[in-house]
């Protein structure tokens, strides 16, 4: 693999597999808490919600970063507090994380919603007359029954994390090591003379990451509806 | 003895439902559409009632003068849904010992009762396999064995036969008129089958557009459809 990539791209590579993976760890729970709120109960502001998911699909990824920037930049609004307790996200590959995370979270949450949406709510009363309360009937009968589901948003929001580029390059720069990942190196290349070469080589790698990406997710998907079948 | 009386208003329906019995096994008969599911649920927790009391041997579920409605899973009761409701991606042992993980009890393969009801209804050669697998008969003998196995003190049996062939409802049929000589449990049996009801119930209620319409025992039942029912005459012969 470096004998075809330069060590600085597998490098990048590395760190975009890396700040995508673990973003997606970190955005899953609260994406399951609010995914199963959005199928299961009617609140007030639900709509206001929902739409507010909807923010980072729609706005410029640059907006997003510039927005993290505001706010969790040294000198934004937390960002001086966080610093104070010795967290510092800026220009920090923990803040490509966070980037990536905001970018992925609406396909991880919108994903979840839709496969908690197709589990068969009468199989969770029969579990309940059964003596289940609603932990246990979220962990045995829910998660399993929309797991794939969950699995195919995570490999959504793993590829959108995996792209990301706007809000990580005005968040967090182009730092080598650090928040160089695959699409800022790529951009970096197409602007260096003679760059052409490896903009390809990166690009094609994209391309299978990508392409993987979608074909386990709707591999994944379909084991969603074959599930569905009820007993 | 089971106590009800509920009074729920749908947007296109009305309930107005009471009876009391002391019957081992009780039926509540009528055509789909009076309301017989809706009890059940009521009974079991599932649907709250606008208004009304119900109590099983003194223990009381609802009553909405208390503003009291004790929570479905402190019931104790078994439901066997119409359309079985087996957890389609668990074995049919795991499905068998839901309830009684679910109330903390012993996980191991003896669990108190198991082989009781494994024998009972006929499932041992069926335990490893997965609801999908399974024929409309020994679905719903899981689904009762499952509900039986959460030690309930009444067993709720939503139309456990319909939509079975022939063979796999006389299966059924044989196995609960089994359960209901071993005296294990109290019966409701909601059904629109007078063959049925004549064959496990001891008292019999009869509910149409949401009401009671009567209340009798098993035999004055059975010889009142015989005399307006041919095809009952000839099964009761």
């Amino acid at each position: 693999m470096s004998d075809w990539l330069s060590p600085a791209d597998f490098q990048a590579f590395l760190l975009s597999l890396r700040i995508a993976g673990i973003s997606v760890l970190v955005s899953l729970p609260a994406a399951l808490a609010i995914g199963w709120l959005l199928s299961r109960r009617r609140f007030p502001g639900r709509i206001l919600v929902e739409a507010m998911l909807f923010l980072p699909l729609t706005l410029p990824p640059v907006v997003t970063g510039y927005a993290l920037l505001v706010l969790l930049g040294r000198n934004g609004l937390f960002g001086g507090w966080l610093e104070s307790i010795g967290i510092v996200v800026a220009f920090r590959w923990t803040g490509a994380v966070i980037a990536a995370a905001l970018m992925g979270f609406p396909l991880l949450t919108l994903s979840a919603r839709v496969a908690f949406d197709n589990v068969d709510q009468r199989l969770e009363s029969a579990a309940e007359t059964l003596g289940a309360g609603p932990w246990r009937r979220f962990l045995t009968i829910v998660l399993p029954l929309s797991a794939g589901g969950i699995a195919a948003g995570c490999v959504l929001a793993f590829a959108r994390a995996f792209g990301e580029f706007g809000a990580t390059i005005s968040f967090v720069s182009n730092i080598p090591g650090e928040t160089r990942t695959l699409p800022i190196a790529i951009y970096e290349l197409m602007n260096v003379p003679g760059g052409d070469a490896g903009v390809v080589r990166l690009s094609v790698l994209s391309l299978v990451v990508a392409f993987a990406a979608t074909l386990v997710a709707a591999v994944l998907g379909g084991r969603l509806w074959g599930s569905r079948r009820r007993a | 003895m089971l106590e009800v009386s509920i009074r729920h208003r749908y947007e296109d329906a009305r309930l107005d439902i009471s009876f009391n019995s002391e019957a081992q096994s009780i039926a509540l008969f009528g055509d789909s559409g009076a309301g017989k599911t809706s009890v059940l649920d009521a009974i079991a927790g599932l649907l709250k009632p606008d208004a009304g009391r119900i109590a099983l041997d003194g223990r009381i579920w609802f009553d909405s003068a208390l503003s009291l409605s004790v929570p479905v899973r402190e019931r104790a009761v078994g439901y066997v849904f119409q359309d079985g409701r087996l957890f389609p991606h668990m074995s049919v042992l795991a499905n068998l010992l839901y309830g009684p993980r679910s109330r903390g009890g012993n996980h191991s393969l003896d669990h108190h009762g198991l082989d009781e009801i494994v024998d009972l209804l006929a499932l041992a050669s069926l335990l490893t396999r997965r609801p999908a697998t399974l024929s409309g008969g020994e679905r719903q003998r899981v689904a009762i064995g499952r509900a039986l196995l959460a030690e309930p003190r009444i067993l709720l049996l939503d139309e456990p036969m319909t939509g079975l062939h022939h063979e796999a409802r006389l299966d059924v049929l044989e196995h609960l008129q089994r359960l209901r000589e071993r005296r294990l449990v109290t019966m409701l049996l909601v059904s629109h089958q007078a063959l049925e009801v004549a064959a496990l119930a001891d008292e019999v209620i009869l509910l149409g557009d949401g009401l009671v319409s009567g209340q009798c025992e098993v035999d004055l039942f059975a010889r009142d459809r015989s005399q307006t029912n041919p095809a009952m005459a000839r099964a009761n012969r």
